[in-house]
Order: structure tokens, then sequence, then C-alpha cells
């Protein structure tokens, strides 16, 4: 019964996105750490999704069902914010701070996607289980 | 009159069984919204009705008498791709809402082919029953 797949499939779309969220979540608490070396900077992160195959079919048809992952997580690599702060205490010898390159809009943007399309997920696994519901009510 | 328990329920088997592999795939559109070059699927309708008519779907034929046709489930259409009503930078044809809409038009499909299936039966039984 391939509406039982749409639990998988929905969950595994739920998760991703979780991931997703939790990584925005991390990337905005961190928008203003200071650090002295570039090396040591926080680096805005962000999840890269690929489609997973749920189930293999039989031989001359393509797998109907497929869900998602999170294949990995990216590191921003757009330059660094530095500013001239020689008062700061974590300015290097220099008298330079850096800050991580973390774009708040873009982060505000990405959360709301996200919780978005965890929403319609959420909506999809709902329906499903209802005509389950209503498929095991048959002939009552 | 002759009752054949296999055809009692004339097309509405076949049909659930669509809407719910249809559903499925629904779902996995829904589930890769956001994933870099995923391309939406779907089933052709007209594809699947041929199918269950037992004709083969418009772009397969048997041009020899020992060709073996397709099985006559409705699961076994391929699945086509959906045409994108606006492109993505990152390759990604799913467009949510569509979906959505797509979705819900089959989840009450599905309803509506359990209910035909739910007055069948119990018009069998009001009639074994004699009342």
């Amino acid at each position: 019964m391939s509406l039982y797949n749409i639990f998988d499939i929905a969950g595994s779309g739920m998760s991703a996105q979780t991931t997703r969220l939790n990584l925005v979540a991390s990337n905005m608490a961190n928008a203003d750490t200071v650090s002295s070396s570039t090396g040591e900077t926080y680096r805005a992160r962000q999840p890269v999704f690929a489609t997973v195959l749920q189930n293999e079919v039989s031989s001359h048809q393509q797998s109907a069902a497929k869900g998602v992952r999170v294949m990995g997580v990216v590191e921003s690599e757009a330059p660094l914010r530095q500013e001239y702060a020689p008062q700061h205490p974590m300015a290097n010898d220099e008298g330079y701070i850096f800050k991580p390159n973390v774009n708040m809009v873009e982060e505000m943007a990405n959360m709301m996607s996200a919780s978005q399309s965890f929403k319609n997920n959420v909506e999809m696994l709902n329906t499903a289980k209802q005509l389950l519901q209503q498929t095991l009510k048959i002939g009552q | 009159m002759a009752i054949s328990l296999n055809t009692i329920f004339g097309v509405h088997d076949s049909a659930l069984i669509y809407q719910s592999k249809r559903a499925e795939v629904l779902a996995s559109n829904m589930a890769n919204a956001d994933t870099p070059g995923y391309k939406a699927r779907d089933f052709n309708f007209k594809d699947v009705l041929s199918q269950l008519e037992g004709g083969q779907p418009s772009n397969l034929k048997t041009t020899h008498s020992k060709h073996i046709g397709l099985s006559t489930s409705p699961a076994s259409v391929d699945l086509a791709y959906r045409i994108p009503t606006s492109s993505s930078l990152d390759g990604n044809t799913v467009d949510a809402k569509v979906e959505q809409a797509q979705y819900a038009e089959n989840a009450m499909n599905y309803q509506t082919s359990l209910r035909f299936v739910n007055g069948k039966i119990s018009s069998y039984l009001s009639a074994l029953r004699g009342e």
C-alpha cells in the first residue's frame, strides 16, 4: 500500500527541514561572534539536500517513492567582515577584529521557507493518515 | 443475473490503486521542494486510462504479433515530468502550491472512490440480507 510510504517521505522531509532550521538558528546565534583571526571566525552554514530513493521497484519502472536527506553541510565562502577596532579585547596585533559572514536577511528568509516546507509535510502526513483511516473503515 | 466478485467495484478498485500511487509521487515532489536539481514527477492520466482499457501507453505500440504487452496495472505506467511554470536557479521544478493543489484534488478523488466502493458494499449487503 503506497499510502504508507507517504509517512516515510514526509518524515524524511520534516527531518531535513529541521536540520535546516537548526543551522539557521546556529547562524543567527553566532552572527555577532567576534574573533581575532580569519581561521577562527564562524562562517554561515547551509545544508545541501539530496533526493533519496525509498524503495526499489520492479525492473522497467522508475522508483516512485523519493524522500529527501541532508547530504552535507557547507560553509559560506562569502568574505568575512573585518573591522578596525584597536580597543576591542579580541583585536589582533594590527588592531583588527573579524566578524562572521552571516547575512541576517538571508537567514530570516531561509527560516520562513524552512518552516513553510515543514508545515507542508505535516499537512501531507495528516491527509495520508485520514485516507488510510477511511480505507480501514471500508464496508462498515 | 450473474454477479462476479471481481467486477462489482467497476473501475473504483483500480482508481484507488492509482490514486494512492499518485499521492505517493506528489508527496515525493513536496518533500523535495528544496532539493537542488529535483524534477517534479506526475502520472499522465491519459496513459493510465489507456493502460486500464487494455491499450498501450501513447508512446509504446506492439508492432509485431509476438511482442509482449505491458501489464495492465495502473501502477506500471511510467512517470512523466511536470512542465515547470517558472524556472529556478538550482534546477528544481517543484512549485509547492501546484503540488499542494494536486495533492488535495487527489485526496478528494480517493475519498470519492472510497465512497463508491462503500456504496457498492452496502447495496450488496442489503441485497444479501433481503431487506
